[in-house]
């Protein structure tokens, strides 16, 4: 599989398919965040910083609270989603697939400081891009993961019944009977020509090319999903 | 069973899924119909049922993941047992690492004023002049910080300044570990160097009355956060370099597990800290004795507190 999908096992003994966000989604997010940070900083500090002492501690606490606290509460309260994530439609799980705690999420952001060195996200970039799940060293640390929040996938249409289901020539093993179904499944989505190409693949089976070989496997499909 | 017959079978069953996990309270019925779509799914990848259906089903499956394995407690009883004992069975648990910061950090601290007494000129090894100068006017009489008597808008920025800058150099001591724990020692060494330099000029100064009462108090609760804060990061550093039986990533997220509750503690702490000091310490209105006499109240509890608290229910 070239998928860069991460598994993981369930207590029910189920696999769980994640696709972890690389680094460009990543920065972009952090970016969004930090511009986000300092507009509430720049609003704070023309709100704040006028008014003398008091505000002078008061905008050094807003600070601190948004350095360190702003990633923490987001993704533990937010579903595992800054502001910035949720733009790049990002979202931070427990390596096991499980919604990120506090304990988890502090480390990953206090270890933030060590991924930045010894500038620009070296050291986070490094190690993102040497393992598996594009983890950075705060994740490895905490046991997080930073996955691409997919919309539900839309259920599978039932076959229509136009067109009569069509038996194969030959037996047809699981992976073989599987990927014609699939096949079937996408072929909606591409266009008539590319869709052809695939179809020429399994001329031997099919007996047919193009548009004809399309509606061949379509039919083969629906007898092997069992359509009536 | 052919695909089309699994999903005529079970489609509404599906569908009625997707509605439990949209809705924003949770419900009874989830982790009985959670189960069998776990089944489902399992059946669907066995059967080598399409591509469509089984990532249908693992969305699905996910959605319901979320929902059901999530932390249950609330945030507010478990901070309440964390401060009641968990610290400090933490801390007592972490023993090691914590005594070897607390090593790093007063060992310089307190050996550098007693070598000073010896050679003064030692403080420039480790100070610029200018910055001892400064030191030095901060706590003349009447100057800068002391002889405050409640200024308030002072006092908050001070107390913001010290939340900002002492959170964060504990933050930094644990985050540090993970360079090998290197970072840690550096953190701890060069804030217990910086200490030292700074208790022993100011007490040869003659300055021992000014600064003794200022910084004794809040002391009692700043310097163990950052000796809790480097022992962490300590921890994480140790897993690092002695694995163990297990794989270094193991050992790092396990370390990082139990690191944790050091961190906060030294978060609250530094807090705390930063109210006494923005507050207590630099009021001129405590005489220097009741002061120092808090002090030692103060040193004595936390230090009751982490040998002590939290042992009944261990």
């Amino acid at each position: 599989m070239i998928d860069t999908l991460a598994t993981v096992e369930t207590p029910e003994g189920v696999e769980l398919a994640f696709s972890p966000a690389g680094p460009v989604p990543r920065a972009l997010a952090y970016g969004l965040d930090a511009l986000i940070r300092g507009a509430a900083e720049l609003a704070l500090a023309v709100a704040l910083l006028g008014l003398g002492g008091a505000g002078r501690g008061l905008f050094l606490i807003a600070l601190f609270l948004l350095e360190w606290a702003y990633p923490v509460a987001f993704e533990v309260l937010a579903r595992g989603q800054t502001p910035g994530k949720k733009l790049l439609g990002l979202r931070v799980l427990r390596a096991d697939g499980a919604p990120v705690g506090w304990s988890r999420s502090s480390v990953r952001s206090l270890l933030s400081f060590v991924d930045f060195l010894p500038f620009g996200f070296a050291a986070g970039l490094t190690a993102m891009l040497l393992g598996r799940r594009s983890q950075r060293l705060g994740d490895l640390a905490a046991g997080t993961l930073v996955v691409h929040l997919e919309p539900l996938p839309p259920a599978p249409r039932p076959a229509d019944a136009e067109a009569a289901p069509l038996a194969p020539t030959w037996p047809l093993t699981l992976p073989e009977q599987r990927a014609i179904m699939s096949f079937a499944e996408r072929a909606p989505g591409l266009t008539p020509e590319r869709a052809g190409e695939l179809a020429d693949l399994l001329e031997p089976l099919t007996g047919a090319r193009g548009g004809q070989g399309v509606a061949r496997l379509q039919a083969l499909a629906r007898g092997l999903r069992g359509a009536p | 069973m052919k695909q089309e017959q699994f999903e005529r079978a079970h489609r509404q069953e599906w569908a009625a899924f997707e509605a439990l996990v949209a809705a924003p309270a949770g419900s009874e019925a989830l982790p009985a119909a959670y189960r069998r779509l776990c089944q489902h799914l399992a059946l669907a990848r066995d059967r080598c049922y399409t591509a469509g259906l089984i990532q249908h089903l693992n969305g699905l499956v996910l959605a319901g993941h979320q929902l059901l394995y999530g932390s249950a407690l609330g945030l507010a009883p478990q901070w309440g047992r964390f401060l009641a004992g968990g610290l400090a069975r933490s801390v007592r648990a972490r023993f090691r690492p914590v005594l070897l910061a607390a090593l790093l950090f007063g060992l310089p601290a307190a050996l550098l004023p007693l070598a000073m007494v010896r050679d003064p000129a030692l403080v420039y090894l480790v100070e610029e002049p200018g910055s001892l100068a400064q030191l030095e006017q901060m706590y003349q009489k009447g100057a800068g910080r002391f002889g405050r008597t409640g200024q308030a808008g002072t006092d908050v920025a001070m107390f913001g300044f010290y939340i900002w800058n002492n959170v964060r150099i504990s933050f930094q001591a644990f985050a540090g570990g993970l360079l090998l724990g290197a970072g840690s020692v550096f953190f701890l060494l060069s804030n217990g160097v910086h200490f030292g330099a700074a208790a022993g000029y100011l007490t040869q100064a003659g300055l021992g009355p000014q600064f003794w009462p200022f910084v004794s108090t809040h002391s009692a609760l700043e310097l163990p956060a950052l000796v809790l804060a480097g022992g962490a990061g300590l921890h994480l550093g140790w897993a690092l370099l002695a694995p163990g039986r297990r794989s270094r990533g193991q050992a790092l997220a396990r370390a990082a597990r139990e690191a944790v509750p050091l961190v906060y503690g030294a978060a609250v702490m530094d807090v705390l800290a930063a109210c006494l000091e923005a507050f207590w310490s630099a009021s001129a209105l405590v005489p220097a004795a009741v002061k120092l006499a808090a002090a030692a109240v103060l040193w004595t509890a936390v230090a009751g507190y982490l040998a002590l608290a939290g042992r009944r229910r261990a």
